[in-house]
């Protein structure tokens, strides 16, 4: 038996196997990939991005024990740098799981980013494809957090979480980061600490004077404790609320839809990137063109046009 | 792509100190693999269970308690149990020689003794998941 048919029986391995080799884009990953496509339905996709160290992982935890106790499945992706020296990573966030159920109601990876630098793994989505077409109702994926900006995930995800503290700093640093523009819901953690309320009044007067239309998604300031399980509830409440407005009004189809466009740029991007770097790979030396450069003798753009016009244009 | 090695780390037992495989965990990052790390006091399913859905190469195990001629096999037979007999397993802990003899004739892979560089983990590791061979076909 192949490994993908007994992934199609539900087993676990089969589906651990699957996503290292989609991961590892080993031969035939596309393939599979597009095998496993057609299963996949419009399931919920949920991210947590946030500073280092905000509780990401224990309100994953957290929510996971929401969805579990609503019945559904969940699968979790948590997302951990990849150390640029030694390619090494060490990846920590299944600590603050607790007394998780069986595998077939919660699976939880790791993943390294391998250099991707958006707060996600390149290879993020493909396995949240994975995830899906095995059953998950529900996939919940927990960006790197050491980013400023961690845009990978609003492509990724269908409600985006932005989780801070009371120590992160004031809204106007918030706005900067752009953060106003990624949340569907907003969470300062650690609301036990001094600064909470502060924090709170101050992104709630920011998002004031940030142009909406009034029909569209009023982002929530949920204060929570992630250790002590305070206000959980109202959290899972308020992702659970944007999944509904948003499939109510259409901008979940249109969020989808633009995440597909995407896609199929991504794609065609890395390919025409590999074959173009091939290509050139056997015909030019680098080396030579660096000296040219370096020595002055040749500058970066014309070197640009020049490859471009000789190998470029097909 | 050449695959990078995954290892789960995690410590068995009530011992309470994490310290050692910290730095173990450290030593195998800087070292180029990818290492989950799972906290203290995890039972042999919990072990067994996280190294499935984290598909990795080996499983190691830190034992300080004493407890090592309990908590290895249990482990083993978890694995066994759950279809993950290919995993290799090995941990770090005060044991007699003859009972590391003893444990490597049930399956562990090795046991390190404490003193032990942790460059000679790292170069037996390269080498068992090097030889290790899997002849599955995915489609
Ligand atoms: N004081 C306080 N600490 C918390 C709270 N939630 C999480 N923590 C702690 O913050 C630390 C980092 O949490 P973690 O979930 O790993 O953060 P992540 O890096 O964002 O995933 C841990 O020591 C948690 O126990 C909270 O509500 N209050
Ligand atoms: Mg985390």
């Amino acid at each position: 038996m192949t490994v993908l048919e007994k992934f199609y029986q539900r087993d676990i391995r089969a589906l651990s196997r699957i996503i290292s080799f989609v991961e590892n884009r080993e031969e035939g990953y596309r393939q599979l990939l597009g095998e496993l496509y057609r299963m996949v339905g419009h399931g919920l996709r949920i991210g947590i991005t946030g500073p280092p160290g905000a509780g990401k992982s224990t309100l994953v935890n957290r929510l996971v024990h929401r969805f579990v106790a609503d019945g559904k499945t969940v699968a979790v992706i948590a997302v951990d740098p990849t150390s640029p020296f030694s390619g090494g990573a060490l990846l920590g966030d299944r600590v603050r799981m607790q007394e998780f159920p069986a595998a077939e109601q919660v699976y939880f990876r790791s993943m390294a980013t391998r250099g991707a630098t958006g707060g996600l793994a390149a290879a993020t989505d493909n396995i949240a494809v994975v995830m899906e077409a095995f059953g998950y109702d529900v996939v919940l994926i927990e960006t790197v957090g050491v980013g400023q900006v961690e845009l990978d995930i609003i492509d990724a995800c269908d409600t985006v979480v932005v989780t801070l503290v009371p120590e992160s700093g004031d809204a106007v640093q918030a706005m900067k980061a752009g953060l106003m523009e990624i949340s569907d819901v907003m969470v300062i953690n650690k609301a036990d600490r001094p600064g909470s309320e502060n924090l709170i009044d101050e992104l709630k007067s920011a998002l004031h004077l940030q142009k909406r239309d009034p029909d569209a998604w009023q982002i929530p300031i949920i204060a929570t404790e992630g250790i002590n399980d305070k206000n959980i509830d109202l959290l899972y409440e308020k992702i659970l609320e944007h999944d509904a407005f948003t499939r109510n009004n259409g901008r979940f189809d249109a969020h989808r839809r633009e995440q597909i466009k995407k896609k199929i740029i991504n794609i065609l991007r890395n390919r025409f990137q590999r074959e173009f770097l091939d290509t050139l790979a056997g015909q030019v030396s680098f080396e030579q063109i660096v000296d040219d450069i370096y020595y002055g003798r040749q500058n970066p753009f014309q070197v640009g046009e020049d490859l471009y016009d000789a190998f470029g244009r097909k | 792509m050449a695959e990078k090695i995954r290892v789960l780390l995690a410590k068995p037992g009530l011992d309470g100190h994490d310290r050692g495989i910290k730095v173990i965990a450290a030593a195998f990052r800087d070292a180029g693999m990818e290492v989950i790390y799972t906290g203290l006091r995890q039972t042999p399913p919990m072990i067994v269970d996280a190294a499935i859905q984290e598909d990795v190469d080996a499983i190691g195990v830190s034992i300080l308690s004493g407890a090592h001629m309990t908590l290895f096999p249990a482990i083993l037979k978890e694995m066994k149990e759950k279809g993950a007999g290919d995993i290799i397993l090995f941990g770090g802990g005060i044991v007699p020689d003859e009972e590391i003899k003893e444990l490597e004739a049930l399956g562990v892979a090795k046991v390190f003794t404490p003193g032990a560089p942790t460059e000679e983990s790292i170069r037996f590791l390269r080498e068992a998941v090097g030889k290790k061979k899997s002849d599955e076909k995915i489609m």
